[in-house]
């Protein structure tokens, strides 16, 4: 199972209701396509940096889905197919919060081994650097 | 620039003595570039984040090379992945009118 986050932007004359029943729609398809939804995000209207489909402005959705490829693809279908979606683009995300991960725990190991051993940086403003470590 | 020589009470820097610059960074003399994303400590550069990579580009929308922002090079790279995602999905533009 892979992570996507979906990204897609529904035309801004769309009703408010109908942006909802088109989630919902779409939620059924990920769902129904194997795929488990992890968040679905109204990011709301927002400014296009360009025009698309003639439209300056845009309504962002977003998904959050662990699933296939196959999940993905019948998921792109239906945003292509409908007349309200401008513009969609899906990211895999686990492999680079996977990195994320790792590099914050590496992180956090090593500063949990640094104060100490590393004296000859901190002194220019010791009364600094004590709230900063806190 | 003598501008941070003149603070009174710190007794651990005179840089002089130790010659330059003690530790090997030269704060004192320079303001040196730092990468933003070592010091805020973000691991992850989010194409939805779009006030932060924002900062990146010129006005014309276009990504900042690292000699100007002083982003290290892991976070470059991220940080151009993340930019041209946004641009992607118009959260960021592929060339602004100016």
């Amino acid at each position: 199972m892979r992570k996507y986050e979906i990204m897609f932007v529904v035309k801004p004359d769309v009703p408010e209701e109908e942006v909802a029943k088109f989630i919902t729609q779409m939620e059924s398809v990920a769902t129904g396509a194997g795929g488990a939804i992890e968040k679905v995000e109204k990011m709301g209207r927002r400014r296009l940096a360009y025009r698309i489909a003639r439209q300056r402005e845009g309504f962002y959705i977003l998904f959050v889905v662990e699933g296939s490829g196959e999940m993905v693809k019948e998921f792109e279908r239906r945003l292509k197919v409908s007349d309200a979606v401008i513009k969609y683009m899906t990211v895999r995300v686990d492999e680079e919060q996977a990195r994320a991960a790792k590099l914050k725990e590496i992180r956090a190991t090593r500063d949990a081994r640094r104060p100490r051993s590393k004296p000859a940086a901190a002194p220019p403003a010791p009364v600094q650097a004590e709230p900063a470590a806190g | 620039m003598a501008e941070q020589r003149s603070g009174p009470p710190s007794q651990d820097r005179p840089p002089r003595k130790n010659g330059s610059g003690g530790g090997g960074r030269k704060q004192y003399f320079r303001r040196r570039k730092v990468c933003k994303f070592c010091t805020e400590k973000i691991d992850w550069v989010d194409y939805k984040d779009v006030r932060l990579i924002g900062q990146f580009v010129s006005e014309r929308g276009k990504i900042l090379p690292r000699r100007l922002t002083g982003t290290c090079s892991p976070h470059q790279h991220d940080l151009t992945r993340a930019i041209k995602r946004a641009r992607n999905i118009a959260l960021l533009p592929f060339a602004a009118a100016v």
